[in-house]
């Protein structure tokens, strides 16, 4: 190669990438190598002392019961959600794609809470828990409902898991949806004629063949209610008593109002670590589990 | 026998409307409680109200400064995204094309950055571009556009570059001999044919950042009310104690119309491009 095509080369190569990669760099990279150099410091963010204290703030974070209650908390929270989200999805993806009259005008109404963002439909519900839920549960005498769900700790955890099912499941049902669809007529057709009933149909051959879209909804599900904040904040705001504090909550609460940087960093990266696990986890054997068609 | 498939479609219905129901009745409810008086939601959640109160309206519109957060979401979300599909664009392109070590190995690092949270790296962004560079100070929607291309290139890299792997070289090659350069040969060429994956790509990139909220809550939070974005200005209604709903529920409504009104537009648009995104 000679001298003026490698410096053409380098120009488009600058060209094409340098401000991608820049602000990549500037936004992703560097502050995630800032950030695993922070949790060696104590540091409130504002002072000029920035003392070196090792591996004190891991420390820390493993002795503090608060951070793994709100993590047991997240758990348990993610494990409803993502069943709930998928099975309710599929549900109604079953159900739309059948070929039924208004199946569209039915699927673009399940879609419309994924297009609203998790803080409004937080305070939506809110009102809803709050003065709705208990006008119904009074009128009718149903006690579940004869105070507001948001006032009880186990109820308030569980209000936050209907919201997160009803923002989501829509948006996985559009997904599966398209999955559905790409089934072979001819397989289900050849499988009616031996004899397997919708049954059969449904475990034998439309569940295995739906795996490729489990794993992205599965996946998206379980990214999406492992992070979440702003449905945390709009609807019980982490209470009662500190109750429903999930773990995005704690890392904000730990760095922005207790203003320990170098604690709420490593609780960042607990989290971080944990997530990629089981969502590689989650990806690698389920996609030992796909079929081909 | 034909009395079966009649009971099931029967069915089917019943489930699907009882399912809709429960989907609909939250919008239901908000449209009916935003006109009436705080007395009326008070006595009663469900009643019809006595009359069509439009000053709701007007003064939660005044009081979140509703025109001003709705221009700063739409400039914000409308900068981001256009900017990340440009650049995403060109770099994908010469992702795909020129296959050397170093591309190879900065495409793997973007790809894989996408597993990175947000949550795990808002105290180094903060502590860089707030407390040391003052950019959040100085210049806080600019700096939060900045945040959101970083942030957003990563999955619209890695779409385009599913797409552009597609393209057969020969039309490049065409154009090269007839004299193109690399740059004309991507406007010219590629990019033309990039059109239904750069719907996608917004589509997706449009959803987040005109809903999100821990980012511009971090970014915009301390410098004003007038950079406030609609998911922050909603929250001047927000009191604990005694939360005025009969402001608060039509700020809600005004900040879903303007989303549902674009899905009722685009409907087919936005779901195949949330289809298309999950596929790849």
């Amino acid at each position: 190669m000679n001298e003026k095509t490698r410096r053409g080369f380098w120009k488009n190569q600058l060209f094409f990438t340098g401000p991608t990669l820049l602000i990549f760099f500037m936004v992703m990279i560097v502050p995630f190598l800032y950030g695993i150099y922070l949790t060696f410091f104590e540091w409130d963010g504002i002072s000029s002392s920035k003392p070196f204290v090792g591996l004190d703030n891991y420390a820390e974070v493993i002795r503090s019961g608060s951070f793994w209650g709100s993590m047991w908390l997240t758990i348990k929270y993610v494990a409803a959600c993502v069943v709930l989200i998928n099975g309710i999805g599929f549900l109604l993806a079953c159900l739309v794609v059948s070929g039924i009259r208004f199946q569209s005008f039915f699927r673009a109404s399940f879609f419309t809470p994924a297009l609203i963002g998790g803080l409004v439909l937080g305070f939506l519900w809110q009102f809803l828990f709050n003065h709705f839920f208990v006008s119904i549960g009074k009128t009718y005498g149903i006690g579940l409902f004869s105070k507001t769900w948001l006032g009880d700790e186990t109820l308030a955890f569980w209000a936050l898991v209907v919201v997160t099912v009803w923002h989501y499941a829509g948006y996985m049902m559009v997904i599966f949806i398209a999955g559905l669809m790409n089934i072979p007529n001819e397989i289900l057709e050849a499988s009616k004629i031996d004899g397997a009933g919708k049954l059969k149909q449904l475990t034998g051959i439309i569940l295995p063949l739906m795996v490729p879209s489990f794993i992205v909804t599965v996946f998206l599900s379980l990214q999406r209610s492992f992070m979440v904040y702003d449905v945390n904040y709009s609807l019980t705001a982490g209470g009662p008593y500190g109750s429903t504090v999930l773990v995005s909550m704690h890392v904000y609460e730990k760095a922005f109002r207790s203003y320990d940087y170098g604690v709420g960093q490593a609780e960042a990266f607990v989290l971080f670590f944990t997530v990629a696990l089981i969502t590689l986890l989650q990806v690698y054997f389920s996609k030992k589990k796909e079929v081909e068609a | 026998m034909r009395f079966r498939p009649l009971l099931l479609h029967g069915l089917q219905y019943a489930i699907l409307m009882v399912l809709f129901l429960l989907f609909m009745f939250p919008f239901g409810l908000l449209l009916l409680n935003s006109f009436k008086t705080n007395g009326e939601i008070m006595e009663s959640v469900t009643s019809w109200p006595t009359a069509f109160n439009l000053d709701n309206f007007r003064d939660s519109f005044i009081e979140m400064n509703y025109m001003r957060s709705f221009l700063n979401s739409a400039v914000i979300t409308f900068c981001s995204v256009a900017i990340i599909l440009i650049l995403s664009a060109m770099t994908a392109y010469w992702f795909v094309r020129s296959k050397t070590r170093l591309n190879n190995a900065l495409f793997l690092i973007i790809v894989a950055s996408m597993i990175i949270p947000f949550q795990s790296i808002m105290i180094p962004l903060v502590s860089i571009y707030g407390n040391k560079l003052g950019w959040m100070i100085e210049a806080a929607k600019q700096t939060l556009i900045f945040f959101y291309i970083g942030f957003g290139t990563p999955l619209a890299v890695f779409i385009y570059h599913g797409f552009i792997k597609s393209i057969p070289i020969e039309l490049e090659q065409a154009a090269i001999i007839d004299g193109c350069t690399s740059k004309q040969t991507f406007f010219k060429i590629v990019l033309p044919l990039l059109k239904s994956t750069s719907v996608t790509i917004a589509i997706l990139h449009i959803l987040w950042i005109w809903n999100d909220f821990l980012m511009p809550l971090i970014v915009l939070q301390n410098t004003g009310k007038r950079n406030y974005t609609l998911p922050l200005a909603i929250q001047v209604f927000r009191d604990f104690y005694s939360t005025d709903f009969a402001k608060f529920l039509p700020g809600l409504l005004m900040t879903i119309l303007p989303v549902i009104m674009i899905y009722i537009l685009s409907q087919r648009y936005i779901i195949q491009g949330v289809v298309q995104g999950a596929v790849k």
